[in-house]
């Protein structure tokens, strides 16, 4: 919402300059968003006298002036026609900057064809105040040498622009913002009141409304034999300076009284209407006969559109056709003109919910529309008519009808029963009666005071409706700034951690996998759906009815995706090996239980030379780290069983499911599908890992301490024993570990595979896997029978597995 | 004695002259050994008179202790002399490099675990909720009326639902977990809700995806008084620096009265300096929970009352850490995370610092 300061002033007298009035609607609620004073690019100029005017010796088209200014006199060459002695022009020091030129004058004198010129008088378009280019601006010679131009001019006057929030649709006229500024002491609320303005004959329109829901209240009038045609320039100037454009004094006139008292209006060609008229709904389907001869509900709008109105729609119709969509836009064929003699008003009230509802389907913006969507003010239906009908009477004449009032006007909003203590309750504010009931009275409230206190809601408050509102009244205009901060007093009895059991783990997690060389991206979690679709989502209830752009259009079921990606793009400028990862949720459906954090992670495998030898990063890197991750997180790493992930988008021998018993996943990891690379631009393979923190069991419930158990220190030396299985090619080690791992559980401490090979001495298709068992006796001495009878339980142990002892 | 003299110069010039550890012990064995020549010489002893032995046996307990002296120090020379030979070839380029894995936390974390840390600090806990919601916890329970205009100043990103089935949205803001609180949970409740939202929207300063920090206060007798002191001791502790904040009226539907906070700063050059200059910037938007919104939870606004407030995670991330441009936080390039990424052994908290 714009307004100018003298705008302002037509409804606050006050003395407050422009910073003030920006300082108290801020302390106000109402946020300054930018103020604009057309002064500021006028500093430079001022009004000066020119003495004489001689043609310059040497130039037919020059002449040299006399001036005097602010500076004293001047010598000024100029090429203008116009100039003369004794004009009083717009004058621009040496230096200034020329915005309708955009260029700088010099700091020094500078000659022209031989005279030393100082300065410069200034057209009208040099200073962007006009088109008259023919020569320099000829002033009121009334007009004080010296004085500043934009003061000289009138147009030091600075233009408002506010967010105006949706509770507060009145503060869309300019009379509201006056009432608040009032109200925290800027001034005083000076709105001239309207006075009722009686007809001297029947309205000769019929009006009705057939939809009270939709439009209860439509108040009319006709005025006979005005005369249009450009309005007087107070009123073109004031709505210039918002930045309107002047068209006739009609249509001036609503759009003057739109921004005023944000109470829009619509003027009817009465010359125009065939018959009475009608509000009613639309009777169209919503898609316009482009062929024009349907005889489908449709009108010709102003804004140069065709609409067709649905059952949906308010549609202000005569006994012809559609005329427009009530509160959204007139149509052409009944709008006012330069030969319009005979006008109807109409002042109505419309549902903003319906007025909404049309307005988004059918994409129209008006200054109209903007203020029904919102609300208007229900008490203003008669005091708008007899504004519109007065203005229109003193800029364009006629005579008035009576005024109809079709339907009826809705009731004022209802009294709230308020308890003064609540300002207190809710605010910590220590406030006198005297001072809550000033406030909300000069808020336009009725205040009625007593043990609970009733007040009187104005019509053009109905974001008010309990207590609470009116806490806000009172404490927003006796000003947030009093309020004592107070901190928080600390909760009684002992302390918990705050932040649960996952956010611990992963908050460990991520510093686990960041020390292993990762770095931490958050990505989007939206992504292509062909994208999401090769990662096992995507299906058609993932999308976004409206995606910010078409390849980010699906919730994502992995957070790979966009890591790849990113990871792509990097090597693409020149920065291979990224290696990132992403803590964050994945989508399986739409409903809560069906989001999943994952950690997911990937590293690029472009070779990194090195001095000391090369390190491919192959799918054990990438085992690692969901390893790294779990352990982190204080998964059990040591008990987990392997198996293969199902998703397809991995290496189908390169990759693996890190699970506890059948169910429950922890990770997967390994080398990604070549395809599915390739699918998404991938060059070169990826390794990667998703983990699922949210899996891992929570530790057993809490011991009433938290002291370890004792630690036993066995004083008998540990023995390693030395083992060599073959198994076939594609037998996981694992398997031959954990076999020999349990072969006995209370010996065996640890196991350790130290080599695996291929080659002589092996049969084809097998290969040996050397072990190391750490044997650690508890009570004795382990003696040579012991220790031999433990190596047979692993030998035997390892045979069931599928090994057998190399020989 | 003259023996005794003779054997001793001899042996003092065969330690002398030996080279290596083997000739050493050599010579050791020859005259220390059980059957060396002071051996020898000690068993005459035995032959020898009283008188003679007082003064033999000594002389020869001295050459041997002599003797074993001097092995013993020339011992230690030729070890450190072969040590030394050994190590003038144990060389190595300490010039060459040598690399460990270096990896970054995101600053987006970082500031959220600054801000758990914090809050924390004052007794809130950490609740999360989905991303994708319902219109009753991301509006309806929050006092939008349907067909409000404050929605529209969401710009809701929607999920595709078959036809008469209404439309789940992606959170706009974290206010939704509130509500799943306020309803789960009973009061007095203390919480911040940290969290991915979304917004149909994408520019310089708007992405459609950020982060949000939501907290909320729920007991009896909390006032707005309480919610500005929470806000000016988060915003102190947050930006590390005392800031000068302005606590002005605003309109939030979930909330009423509401506010917007602002901090004091002022541009130098292309840095953003938080807590002093002229100039206000509105961080966060607040108020007292609208009675509507407990009623909608079960909280009765007579007995309970609190407030809420919600601020733009990765915007006070840029003003605190300098990064200039708000899309770069979600573009994974590998230098803005290595430059704005924080050290994985840093840990939040308010004994060592935040950061």
């Amino acid at each position: 919402m714009k307004f100018t300061l003298s705008w302002l002033k037509q409804h606050l007298d006050t003395e407050a300059s422009i910073d003030e009035v920006v300082e108290a609607m801020t302390l106000a609620g109402l946020e300054v968003e930018e103020v604009e004073n057309p002064a500021e690019k006028l500093k430079a100029f001022s009004v000066a006298k020119v003495l004489t005017a001689e043609k310059h010796p040497d130039a037919d088209k020059l002449k040299v002036c006399t001036v005097e200014t602010r500076d004293g006199v001047k010598t000024i060459v100029c090429g203008a026609p116009n100039a003369r002695a004794g004009m009083t022009v717009a004058y621009a020091p040496m230096g200034a900057y020329i915005p309708g030129a955009d260029f700088s004058l010099d700091k020094k004198p500078r000659k022209i064809r031989g005279v030393e010129s100082s300065g410069m008088m200034c057209s009208g378009k040099e200073l962007d105040l006009g088109e008259d280019a023919d020569g320099i601006m000829d002033l009121d010679s009334a007009l004080e040498m010296g004085a500043p131009l934009a003061d000289a001019l009138d147009l030091n006057d600075p233009v408002i622009d506010f967010e105006v929030t949706p509770n507060r649709p009145d503060w869309l006229g300019v009379d509201s913002i006056a009432r608040d500024l009032a109200a925290v002491g800027l001034g005083k609320l000076i709105t001239k009141p309207i006075e009722s303005i009686k007809g001297s004959y029947p309205c000769p329109v019929a009006i009705k409304t057939d939809v009270p829901a939709a439009c209860p209240t439509f108040v009319g009038r006709v005025i006979k034999g005005v005369k249009n045609g450009p309005s007087p320039q107070w009123l073109q100037d004031q709505l210039k300076a918002i930045g309107l454009r002047p068209i006739s004094a009609l249509v001036d006139i609503t759009n003057f009284i739109t921004y005023d008292r944000a109470r829009p209006l619509h003027f009817y060609d009465v010359a125009k209407l065939e018959g009475g008229i009608t509000v009613r709904m639309g009777l169209g389907t919503g898609v316009m006969d482009t062929s024009g001869l349907s005889t489908d509900d449709y009108f010709h709008a102003l804004n140069e559109h065709s609409y067709c109105a649905t059952p949906q729609d308010i549609v202000i119709a005569d006994e012809r056709e559609i005329l427009g969509l009530g509160g959204i836009v007139g149509g052409e064929r009944s709008g006012c003109e330069d030969d319009t003699t005979d006008i109807l008003i109409e002042c109505a009230y419309f549902d903003p919910l319906t007025i909404r509802r049309t307005a988004k389907r059918l994409g129209v913006n008006s200054d109209a529309k903007y203020r029904f969507e919102r609300g208007v003010d229900t008490g203003f239906l008669l005091g708008g008519m007899d504004l519109a009908t007065q203005m229109v009477l003193e800029i364009c004449g006629g005579e008035a009808s009576e005024v109809v009032i079709a339907g009826e006007i809705p009731t004022p909003p209802a009294d709230i029963e308020f308890d003064p203590m609540q300002v207190t309750k809710l605010t910590s504010l220590k406030l006198g009666d005297d001072e809550m009931t000033r406030i909300l009275e000069a808020l336009g409230f009725a205040v009625k005071t007593g043990p609970l206190w009733k007040i009187g809601v104005p019509t053009w408050r109905r974001d008010c409706t309990e207590g609470a509102d009116l806490v806000e009244e009172i404490a927003r205009i006796h000003g947030y700034h009093n309020l004592e901060a107070v901190s928080l007093p600390p909760l009684p009895g002992r302390r918990e951690p705050t932040a649960t059991i996952t956010q611990n783990r992963t908050r460990l997690a991520r510093r686990a996998l960041a020390s292993r060389g990762l770095s931490e991206a958050i990505t989007w979690s939206f992504v292509l759906q062909d994208h999401a679709t090769l990662f096992g989502g995507g299906e058609d209830k993932m999308l976004l009815d409206n995606p910010i752009s078409s390849d980010l259009d699906c919730m994502r079921p992995t957070a790979l995706i966009h890591l790849l990606l990113a990871g792509q793009r990097n090597a693409d400028k020149g920065y291979p090996r990224a290696a990132q990862f992403e803590l964050g949720p994945v989508y399986r459906g739409t409903n809560p239980n069906e989001q999943a954090l994952t950690l997911a992670g990937m590293r690029r495998t472009e070779t990194e030379r090195h001095w000391a030898g090369d390190c491919p990063v192959d799918a054990l890197a990438a085992k690692a780290d969901a390893l790294a991750a779990l352990e982190a997180m204080g998964a059990n790493v040591s008990n987990l069983q392997m198996s293969k992930p199902t998703g397809d988008y991995w290496h189908p021998g390169r990759s693996g499911r890190l699970q506890m018993g059948p169910k429950n996943i922890l990770a997967d990891f390994g080398e990604l599908h070549p395809r599915v690379l390739k699918a998404l631009g991938i060059e070169g393979r990826v390794v990667a890992f998703e983990v699922w923190p949210e899996n891992i069991p929570a530790p057993k419930k809490k011991k009433a301490s938290k002291a370890k158990s004792a630690l036993a220190l066995s004083d008998f030396m540990p023995v390693h024993r030395d083992f060599a299985f073959i198994v076939a090619e594609d037998m996981q080690a694992g398997a031959i570990l954990k076999a020999a791992q349990g072969a006995d559980k209370q010996l065996i401490s640890d196991v350790s595979l130290f080599d695996v090979y291929q080659g002589k001495g092996v049969e084809e298709g097998n290969k040996s896997l050397a072990i190391d068992v750490t044997l650690s006796p508890k009570d004795a001495t382990l003696t040579d029978k012991d220790i031999e009878a433990v190596s047979d339980k692993i030998i035997a142990s390892v045979m069931k597995a599928g090994g057998r002892l190399r020989g | 004695m003259s023996d005794i003299t003779a054997v001793k110069d001899k042996y003092a010039a065969q330690i002398q002259a030996a080279s290596e550890l083997r000739a050493l012990d050599d010579i050791r064995v020859a005259a220390l050994g059980k059957k060396g020549e002071i051996g020898k010489m000690m068993q005459g002893l035995g032959k020898m008179s009283i008188d003679e032995k007082k003064v033999m046996g000594p002389a020869l307990n001295g050459l041997k202790n002599d003797i074993a002296a001097m092995v013993e120090e020339k011992k230690e020379q030729l070890e450190n002399a072969a040590l030394d030979a050994a190590l003038a070839s144990e060389t190595m380029d300490m010039s060459l490099p040598v690399s460990a894995p270096a990896g970054t936390l995101h600053p987006v974390q970082q500031v959220m675990e600054e801000m758990a840390v914090i809050f924390s600090d004052m007794g809130f806990s950490v609740a999360e909720g989905p991303d994708i919601e319902d219109d009753f916890h991301n509006f309806t329970a929050l006092n939008f009326p349907p067909g409000h205009p404050a929605r529209d100043m969401h710009d809701t990103f929607f999920m595709t639902a078959p036809e008469g089935e209404e439309k789940k949205v992606l959170r706009t803001h974290t206010s939704p977990v509130q509500i799943r609180t306020m309803i789960n949970e009973k009061p007095p409740l203390r919480i911040i809700a940290p969290g991915r939202t979304y917004r149909c929207d994408s520019d310089q300063t708007h992405t459609p995806m950020f982060h949000q920090v939501e907290g909320l206060v729920i007991d009896k007798g909390i006032h707005m008084g309480h919610l500005k002191g929470v806000l000016m001791d988060f915003v102190s502790a947050f930006f590390e620096t005392d800031v000068d904040v302005q606590f002005r009226p605003h309109h939030f539907p979930f909330t009423e009265p509401s506010a917007e906070m602002d901090v004091r700063y002022e541009r130098v050059g292309s840095a953003i300096k938080i807590g002093q200059g002229e100039k206000w910037m509105e961080i966060l938007g607040c108020g007292m929970v609208h009675p509507n919104v407990l009623r909608a939870c079960g909280v009765d606004p007579e007995e309970y009352q609190g407030f809420a407030f919600g601020m733009g995670v990765d915007r006070l991330a840029m003003l605190k850490y300098g990064m200039p441009d708000l899309r770069d936080m979600f573009a994974g390039d590998s230098r803005w995370l290595a430059h704005y990424g924080f050290d994985p052994l840093l840990q939040a908290n308010l004994a060592t610092g935040l950061s």
